[in-house]
């Protein structure tokens, strides 16, 4: 090997270090028997009991997994369908429908929240747990269609030939053929629309009403009257949850078709 | 393209766009959630704010001068300035980390790679928070320089530009990773042994070689870190102070605290302009397909 490598290799070090570091201290301090201290008192699991007893925080937990049910059910649909919609247009429109696809990922989240908040005030329709669902299918209308249309592309044109070949009609095909070959992908997407909608903060904060409190505003208002070690069994949670969803997804999205 | 294939095979088919109505309903939700608020937002933008905080539907480009103040011409500065560094620190430390992953052995390199991404695909709100309590008054990085011997006393770094900083970077080093990845794979190995073979320094490899051959990558990476960064508000409202704002806390400053819509539209809508810019120079730059939804 070079010379160089030695260097390079424990500036990557450090990387990984900066992406772990803080996730695994927090996942640490999480079982710290300490009240608010950084030194070691021993390991307990009392915060996390603690949690279990919180009134407000089971409501909000409830909240958020009603949420990213029902809008991982009208994304997947919506954005499934706009993915299935869009293989059949010329390519000229398509290379437009995926470009302005990507600007809902792009632009600021906290421009997004504020928008689909105005639009809510104009219109009267008073913030509450709908307004937080059709905010969360908008940004995750966008990933599901990416997700499936990268599949949908990587499909052998030659299989749905075949089964037209066969006597199969158009519905056929879809059914017997495309869907099949499309299950990972769709079952990537809603692990992956899930996952985002329970961790998302922002488009909430802005679009949420009373009773509408999810699992990050929570968390939000919790950080913000101060640091407790509750939070921090709350967050270690959080973080392996997602994880979770995540690598679930990933997995999904790799299998080879 | 294939599907055309398909419909000519299908009789039942043979109008080719039968199946484009399927887009309908998604467009039509994206049109009605996406776009046209963003419009209301353009719109408020250029209104003016009543006496009780509502809307007056007065034509007026006074928000938008309105900006040129002092006051928020240093909160959009300085989220500039963050944003910058930001990008800095992340190639620093992305580059090498892309190159190794890029140079290990090939059925690695995808567990590595998901390594660098798993941590993005996290709660954003709750990796903020493991700053905070890293970087408290008491918090773990103050004691082990204190054990160390590095300082005598508790430095302050919660709430500080400093803070910010390291949490954006911490926050979107993954988008740095993924593009240099892409573009260290591509770059031939053997342009590089030449280079060493003719004698070169390693700076000279470095900024010669390297650096020229990767250069898609390290743009696009650049600019897929400094549009999260520039918009971003949870890591400067958790990490950052009072006078470490940037313009993710003004508009919603403007919005919840002042309650001045037309100003924080046009704040949006300045915020909207340096992305649109950003994403603009990335499509130009970096060839398609090296964003980040191809990790994702």
């Amino acid at each position: 090997m070079k010379p160089r490598s030695v260097g390079l290799h424990a500036v990557s070090l450090l990387a990984m270090l900066f992406l772990y570091g803080p996730i695994i201290v927090l996942v640490l301090y999480s079982f710290n028997a300490a009240h608010l201290s950084m030194t070691w008192r021993g390991a307990t699991l009392k915060w996390y009991a603690a949690l279990w007893h919180d009134e407000a925080l089971l409501a909000a937990t409830a909240n958020s997994l009603f949420i990213a049910l029902v809008s991982t059910i009208g994304a997947t649909g919506l954005g499934g369908l706009l993915a299935l919609g869009m293989e059949q247009m010329p390519h000229r429109r398509q290379q437009v429908l995926e470009g302005s696809l990507v600007l809902p990922l792009v632009i600021p989240e906290v421009m997004m929240g504020v928008a689909l908040m105005l639009l809510f005030v104009t219109v009267h329709v008073p913030l509450g747990l709908t307004t937080v669902i059709l905010g969360h299918i908008v940004f995750n209308i966008p990933l599901v269609t990416i997700m499936i249309r990268t599949r949908l592309r990587k499909l052998d044109p030659m299989l749905r030939e075949a089964a037209a070949d066969l006597g199969a009609d158009s519905w056929q095909v879809f059914r017997y053929v495309t869907l099949p070959l499309l299950r990972p992908a769709i079952w990537g997407a809603v692990l992956v629309a899930f996952t985002v909608s329970l961790d998302d903060f922002l488009v909430t904060f802005f679009t949420a009403g009373p009773g509408a409190t999810t699992l990050p505003l929570k968390v939000y208002s919790m950080i913000k009257s101060g640091v407790t070690p509750e939070i921090n069994a709350l967050s270690a949670l959080l973080l392996v949850v997602s994880m979770m969803g995540v690598a679930a997804a990933l997995s999904l999205q790799r299998r080879e078709v | 393209m294939p599907s055309d294939d398909v419909a000519h095979t299908i009789p039942a088919a043979q109008d080719s766009c039968r199946s484009c109505w399927l887009a309908a309903p998604g467009l039509l939700w994206m049109i009605l959630f996406f776009l046209v608020p963003l419009l209301l937002v353009l719109a408020i933008s250029f209104a003016s704010r009543g006496t009780y905080g509502g809307i007056v539907w007065e034509f007026t480009w006074a928000n938008y001068l309105d900006l040129l103040h002092p006051l928020y011409g240093k909160i959009l500065a300085q989220s500039l300035w963050y944003a910058t560094l930001t990008t800095a620190i992340c190639f620093l430390l992305g580059f090498p980390l892309a190159y190794v992953i890029a140079r290990s052995p090939a059925r690695w390199q995808p567990v590595l790679l998901l390594l660098v991404m798993l941590p993005f695909w996290t709660n954003f709100l709750v990796r903020t928070y493991a700053w905070m309590i890293l970087l408290r008054h008491d918090g773990l990085v103050n004691h082990l320089l204190l054990a160390l011997g590095l300082i005598t006393k508790p430095l302050e770094l919660l709430y500080t530009p400093t803070a910010v900083v390291i949490g954006l970077a911490y926050g979107y080093l993954p988008f740095m990773v993924l593009p240099l990845y892409v573009a260290v794979e591509r770059l031939d190995p053997v342009l590089v042994e030449a280079a060493w073979d003719l004698y070169a320094s390693r700076w000279a490899v470095l900024t010669r070689v390297v650096v020229p051959l990767t250069m898609p990558g390290i743009v696009g990476g650049c600019i897929l870190v400094f549009i999260p960064s520039i918009g971003s508000f949870i890591t400067p409202d958790l990490l950052g102070g009072a006078r470490s704002m940037m313009i993710g806390n003004l508009i919603q400053h403007e919005y919840l605290v002042v309650r001045d819509w037309p100003l924080g539209s046009a704040v949006s809508f300045v915020l909207m302009g340096i992305v649109m810019a950003a994403v603009v120079l990335y499509y130009r730059q970096a060839s398609p397909g090296d964003g980040p939804l191809e990790g994702r």
